[in-house]
């Protein structure tokens, strides 16, 4: 603890790399998810495909993906960015499709009956009845990709996961630590913080 | 790099994956038992739970390293512990789940505590239990490829070889065995989750 101490203004730098890494990451995953996810709740036949394919990349273990981005992209912050969003895919898709088709068809057809557009539908009535659901896919997802960030130390793209890999090459434990347990505090953090907006969504939706 | 090397690595991997596995079977079961049957032990169970199954996997390796050194024992305790989370909390989930009546109507037959347990709980409980297994089982063989970091060996260290000396047969040979065994174990233990809830 007493090199953590010593190190902490470098360690907060660490840090914020990670939450950049975990950030830009998420938000690419968004981009994708978002659509896949309400069109697979629409259409429910597209379903098993759409997860299937995204349960693939989901089970091959992060490193081996990691392994091949490297190869081809090169180190750095972009290859395990592209890793992180291709890994958030499934837990993403699979809640937001789960949260999209759990909203009460009741509810749609008192907005489509009150004269709602298809977008304001959308984005009054089926976005605000989904959102605890949604914020619990983030949770998921934010936590899985900070875990998976600490894997961008090895492959150059910095973050807390730096600190623990110079450590492990030099056996320096101390070191590692130093970068592992902010890892741990940052994803139990990241895991109090959405669940204090789920329960401020129940309670508003409810 | 020759077939009996690789075998010998993947033989090393999936003995890893599986023993922290079966620990963590062994450990979570009786735990998400414990909380479910408990009514005082379910809040700090399911807190300390929730906290492990958080915890990053590169992370709890780490953690295991000033207790157990290098090598295989502080992997297998590390994966252990990764493995209990999910468990114990599908194990509480399915036990909590059992229906009420079907407990009254086996202690109303003359059923002792281990019988029902034996002949009514486990088996109403054993499908969303297994679930559990299926999900510690898909993170376990994701973190034992980190296992390679803390010198437990295993295909991870195709992997880490191949990126560090530059070798694109060690990492593909590495990348490609790793993806085939955790492929074939989410198949096999999706199709048998399949038969038990088609058996219920």
């Amino acid at each position: 603890m007493s090199y953590l101490m010593k190190h902490l203004p470098h360690i907060g730098g660490l840090t914020l790399q990670h939450l950049a890494l975990v950030g830009t990451g998420l938000a690419i995953a968004l981009l994708i998810a978002v659509p896949l996810g309400v069109f697979t709740a629409r259409t429910p036949r597209y379903g098993p495909p759409v997860f299937g394919l995204a349960g693939v990349v989901y089970t091959i273990p992060s490193l081996a993906l990691l392994a091949v981005a490297v190869k081809y992209l090169g180190l750095g912050f972009w290859p395990v960015v592209l890793v992180l969003a291709a890994y958030a895919q499934f837990i993403l898709i699979r809640n937001i499709a789960a949260a999209i088709a759990g909203v009460p068809a009741a509810q749609i057809d008192a907005a489509k009956g009150l004269g709602l557009s298809g977008w304001q539908r959308f984005t009054r009535v089926e976005i605000p009845l989904a959102a605890p659901a949604l914020l619990g896919a983030l949770r998921l997802t934010t936590i899985a990709l900070i875990a998976i960030a600490t894997l961008g130390g090895y492959v150059g793209a910095g973050g807390l996961g730096s600190e623990i890999f110079f450590g492990l090459q030099r056996q320096y434990i101390e070191e590692t630590l130093a970068g592992s347990i902010p890892a741990a505090v940052l994803a139990i953090l990241a895991d109090a913080f959405f669940r204090t907006l789920e329960r401020a969504a129940l309670r508003k939706s409810g | 790099m020759t077939w009996d090397d690789l075998l010998l690595h993947a033989r090393a991997y999936v003995a890893l994956a599986s023993a922290a596995l079966a620990l963590g079977m062994l450990a979570g079961i009786p735990l998400g038992a414990a909380s479910s049957h408990v009514r005082a032990l379910r809040t700090p169970v399911l807190t300390l739970v929730n906290i492990g199954r958080v915890v990053p996997s590169l992370a709890m390796l780490t953690f295991m390293v000033p207790l157990f050194g290098l090598g295989f024992r502080p992997a297998l305790a590390a994966l252990a512990l990764l493995a209990i989370p999910p468990i114990a909390i599908n194990a509480d989930l399915a036990f909590r789940g059992v229906p009420a009546a079907a407990l009254d109507a086996a202690a109303g037959m003359g059923m002792t505590r281990t019988q029902r347990f034996a002949r009514v709980e486990w088996p109403l409980a054993f499908p969303l239990l297994f679930t559990g297994v299926r999900t510690a089982a898909t993170e376990v063989i994701a973190s034992a490829v980190l296992a390679a970091f803390i010198g437990a060996g295993g295909l991870g260290e195709y992997v880490t070889t191949g990126l560090q000396a530059d070798q694109p047969k060690w990492l593909w040979t590495g990348v490609a065995a790793i993806a085939v065994i955790a492929l074939a174990v989410e198949f096999a233990l999706a199709f048998t989750q399949r038969r038990l809830e088609k058996g219920r």
